[in-house]
């Protein structure tokens, strides 16, 4: 059950996007098209699972273990940049047409605020391995969720005459702050 | 020369600023903006970090193998963002606890690695130095502004660093929280990317 109740919050009511603003460079840049939302919420899930256990089992083993947690920071963006090198490699040869979707946004996952936040949250939580890991796969299906919705909904409001100043980045923004404020009534839910 | 060094440093504050003119950056640009305080804090410590890592990146620009310099220079932008953190621990715990991880995550902001690899790493220690310093304070500003924004419509008040707010205008102003809160941050970038199409030229 508590770990249900993490899922839900993680999800809906924390969601990582429109709650914790953690993400926002894929957020707006991925979404002008489903398909690519799709790709990238994916290649998201992926990343994210791996690098909660992995930094999860860096923080406890190595810089707990020795005293040295002042480089946690450092040592954390150095798994998530090899962990985004190998997804990179594997889509390069096995989807290839993902790969050309996603172009530039892939390396970038590497700075991908979404994937060092969420494993920065569970370990200034305190989560046991079990409850980082559905943590960070909560996340990261609150991710993909927002994001496709947001992309969605992107499509849409892009066939729409939007007066000049306000297209592409800041309708987009204003689209998101009103999917938002549907989150917020997940609030209380739990 | 110092006229190209004013060109790199001025580019920063109006040009190329960040958010605004180069939509990077957005994750602290939208979380920590609730008040003015946090939107400088902030602002610092990104550019204290935009400072040194690109003059240390440009310094480095000749022995720094083309196929690793992306890791190099996330393994240098790592180290200033774990002196500032310790720094802010030391002397400004309050505001530590304010920002949260996203000191951590300046490691992971666009803006930083993308003047290390568009400018720093092709131009020489003093013009990536002024390059850093425009974008950081440009930077700075637009937290602040947007935090302004914010926390007058939001809260009705300003208040910087304790004490009395050195603007109130919740006498005759019911403040509106939906600003304060998540959906507001879209919602006042979105209109305030909008106002700055509107003045300047692309």
């Amino acid at each position: 059950m508590e770990y249900f109740e993490l899922a839900i919050g993680s999800i809906f009511i924390n969601n990582i996007l429109l709650a914790q603003f953690l993400g926002m460079c894929p957020f707006v840049g991925t979404s002008k098209k489903m398909e690519t939302a799709v790709g990238m919420g994916m290649a998201v899930v992926f990343v994210m699972v791996m690098a909660g256990m992995i930094t999860w089992s860096v923080d406890t083993f190595l810089l707990k273990a020795l005293n040295v947690e002042y480089l946690r920071t450092l040592s954390f963006i150095l798994v998530i940049a090899s962990l985004v090198q190998f997804v990179e490699m594997f889509l390069k040869k096995s989807i290839p047409g993902l790969y050309a979707g996603l172009g530039i946004f892939l390396p970038l996952i590497t700075t991908n605020c979404a994937v060092m936040g969420a494993c920065l949250l569970n370990i200034s939580n305190e989560y046991v391995f079990t409850k980082a890991l559905m943590s960070s796969f909560s996340y990261a299906v609150g991710f993909g969720l927002a994001l496709i919705l947001f992309a969605g909904v992107r499509e849409r409001v892009n066939l729409g005459r939007v007066p000049k100043p306000l297209q592409d980045t800041s309708i987009g923004l204003i689209t998101a702050g009103i999917i938002a404020l549907t989150f917020t009534s997940f609030r209380g839910m739990v | 020369m110092a006229q190209s060094l004013a060109k790199e440093f001025t580019k920063g504050l109006w040009a190329e600023i960040p958010p605004f003119r180069l939509v990077l950056g957005l994750c602290p640009t939208l979380a920590v903006t609730k008040s003015v305080e946090n939107g400088i804090g902030m602002g610092l410590a990104t550019t204290f970090v935009l400072v040194f890592s690109n003059l240390l990146i440009s310094l480095l620009r000749s022995v720094i193998p083309a196929k690793v310099r992306i890791a190099c220079y996330i393994v240098i932008i790592a180290t200033f963002v774990t002196i500032v953190e310790l720094v802010m621990q030391a002397f400004t715990y309050p505001l530590f606890l304010k920002l949260g991880i996203f000191i951590p995550l300046i490691v992971v902001n666009c803006i930083v690695l993308g003047r290390a690899e568009a400018f720093a790493s092709k131009n020489n220690p003093v013009m990536a130095v002024a390059d850093g310093l425009g974008i950081g304070i440009g930077f700075t500003l637009s937290l602040a502004s947007l935090g302004a924004v914010r926390e007058i419509l939001g809260a009705g008040t300003i208040t910087i660093w304790g004490g009395n707010p050195v603007l109130d205008i919740s006498t005759w102003y019911q403040p509106f929280a939906y600003m304060v809160e998540a959906p507001g941050a879209f919602a006042a970038l979105g209109l305030m990317l909008a106002g700055m199409n509107l003045i300047g030229k692309k």
